[in-house]
């Protein structure tokens, strides 16, 4: 599931996730629910710090590729810290996630090629848990945004290619099954957040953000602004998480692998794991759609299950798939520089496209 | 933008399975209700009338169609491994991949549309049965633009003619391809490898030389953990939990 839209992994496993534990009728527990919701919005930061960076160098904005850059690098620490993987995760289980945040952040070693008082600055950051770092780039990052807002909203270049370029009406979206900040830039407030709401969405505070124009300088406005939701959400689950022990994963063993240490001493165990390992679990028949709200729009998983334990028929809805349909009509009768500005506001990865 | 009614997700699906039983039960079109979701088995003559008004009728306003997609029912339920009986020779890993697979019924193709209303915050899933070779279905593109892609796709995929797309191309397969990869009976191998021979200077085609094996075999068990009772009360559970 990562490697379908490679700049949201943990969205697209959350998708699969969720389908399979609507067949199953299995709940992640609640600390697993908040963790995937905080590490969905590190997702989403990290998705539009990607497409903000480039879509800026595409339009000729070179700088804000580097500040984009940077930030990524922190986010996708905390992902190497938590699962090994900096992109392909697979940190999302059915019932729950893989394992507990960790209790502290990997450190940069000494190097030949730094210094001591570069070694120690680096290192700042990193003296506490994941938590703690995450909270730090919680606060750090509000002024980065500022930052990205200095160097765009109100440059005249920025706003000469991208203001009016694409336009998309409201009924122009619903019909080319628009989703996500496409939809919302279009002045449609529908975020499955909130309306849909997954995880631990509907225990967070966050507003959508919605555009009036429909064009690709809202569609920028918007997701600027969800960056700040998406900050404000981390926010208030690094608080939850750390008041809130417990476990992360359910304890039902006919889903999830039992711990090592427990298979050396209980048949059981063994027993367990070794079917779930050679012949997996066998979901009821069936059929369910689950659709998250990914940083591009609404991927959903098309689940057929007629009781094997392999699914029957898996469909994937990707978003980029229904949004970059719509090229055609987005760029007739534009400029060919146009094109590019549209290409990057409409933010495809080929790798949920083509599958 | 019309208000989002301030509705739980059951209410809103009692709500339109009601309006949809009323509205198309007539016409031969069936409800299903399974997961908290709902869907709707309707004929293939009906598909456009009944699409156009599950988008205009207020009481639906189905505007998105987020997806199109394809399914080949003929394996359905056909697993590579006997699981409810004992035998004397004992189970081998290695399974036969030919599953047999008819490939005349009528009902083999269905195509699945999922639909949405953002006005009214509901779901829906359409499903078509496609009828027998070649499977056809009338095109819903005139109803929703968005089903220009995704029909071109199950068309690549299943070989499902859309009645009416104005473009019927293959989306995701290689040019030149033959045959529609996620029939059932297309093998998961594939029929033709590539490479580049180096005496003709270009790349080839040749059928291929791996042989198909299986690691894990289809296995269906009866599960007697998620019978009728249990799993509507977890139904239930979810709802509330979603509310």
């Amino acid at each position: 599931m990562d490697r379908l839209d490679y700049m949201s992994m943990m969205c697209n496993e959350h998708g699969y996730v969720n389908a399979i534990e609507k067949l199953l009728g299995i709940e992640a527990p609640l600390r697993a629910q908040y963790i995937r919701t905080m590490f969905d919005e590190i997702t989403r930061l990290l998705n539009h710090l990607l497409w903000l960076g480039t879509h800026g160098l595409d339009v000729g904005a070179m700088t804000i590729f580097l500040y984009c850059f940077r930030e990524r690098e922190d986010l996708l620490d905390c992902y190497e810290a938590v699962t090994g993987a900096r992109l392909h995760a697979t940190y999302y289980r059915p019932g729950g996630v893989y394992r507990d945040l960790p209790d502290s952040m990997p450190q940069y070693r000494i190097s030949s090629r730094r210094s001591e008082a570069e070694l120690a600055r680096r290192n700042e950051n990193r003296q506490g848990s994941l938590l703690d770092f995450i909270e730090g780039f919680t606060q750090r990052f509000p002024k980065y945004v500022d930052e990205y807002e200095t160097l765009l909203t109100n440059n005249r270049i920025w706003k000469q290619r991208t203001v009016g370029i694409g336009v998309v009406s409201p009924e122009r979206a619903t019909q080319l099954g628009f989703s996500g900040p496409m939809l919302r830039g279009s002045g449609f407030a529908w975020d499955l957040r909130k309306k849909q709401p997954y995880a631990a969405y509907d225990r967070v505070d966050f507003d959508i953000p919605v555009g009036v124009n429909g064009d690709c300088y809202d569609r920028y406005l918007v997701r600027v602004e969800e960056m700040r939701q998406s900050n404000r959400i981390i926010k208030q689950c690094v608080d939850w998480l750390r008041a809130n022990p417990g476990p992360v994963m359910i304890s039902d063993h006919k889903v999830a692998p039992p711990k090592r240490a427990e298979m050396k001493e209980d048949m059981e165990a063994l027993i367990h794991h070794f079917k779930l390992f050679t012949e997996g679990y066998c979901a009821p028949p069936g059929e369910v759609y689950s659709a998250v709200e990914a940083p591009k729009g609404e991927f959903g998983v098309y689940l057929i299950s007629d009781g094997a334990n392999k699914p029957y028929r898996v469909k994937i809805r990707a978003p980029g798939f229904a949004h970059l349909s719509a090229m055609d009509e987005m760029v007739k009768g534009h400029m060919l520089a146009d094109v590019v500005a549209v290409i990057g506001t409409m933010d495809v990865v080929f790798g949920e496209i083509d599958r | 933008m019309p208000e989002i009614q301030q509705t739980t997700p059951e209410e809103r699906l009692e709500a339109l399975a009601e309006g949809l039983e009323e509205q198309f039960g007539e016409m031969g079109c069936s409800i299903v209700r399974a997961y908290s979701e709902l869907t709707m088995v309707v004929p293939r003559d009906k598909l456009l009338e009944v699409a156009r008004m599950l988008r205009d009728k207020g009481e639906f306003a189905f505007a998105e169609l987020m997806d199109v997609c394809g399914v080949d029912y003929s394996a359905y339920g056909r697993s590579e491994w006997v699981t409810d009986a004992a035998t004397d020779t004992g189970f081998g890993r290695g399974v036969e991949r030919e599953i047999n697979i008819e490939t005349t019924v009528s009902d083999r193709f269905a195509a699945v549309y999922h639909l949405l209303s953002v006005i009214r915050n509901t779901r829906l899933r359409v499903k078509v049965f496609a009828g027998s070779e070649p499977p056809m279905v009338p095109s819903v593109i005139e109803i929703w633009s968005s089903a220009n892609w995704f029909e071109r796709e199950a068309f690549d995929l299943f070989g499902i003619l859309f009645e009416g797309h104005p473009d019927l191309r293959r989306i995701l397969t290689d040019y030149g391809f033959v045959g529609h990869p996620f029939r059932k009976d297309f093998p998961l191998i594939g029929q033709v490898e590539m490479r580049y021979d180096p005496e003709k200077q270009r790349v080839i085609y040749e059928p291929v030389a791996i042989e198909a094996r299986t690691l894990v075999p289809r296995v269906i068990r009866e599960d007697n953990r998620y019978e009728s009772g249990q799993a509507a009360g977890t139904d239930q559970d979810r709802d509330a939990a979603d509310a």
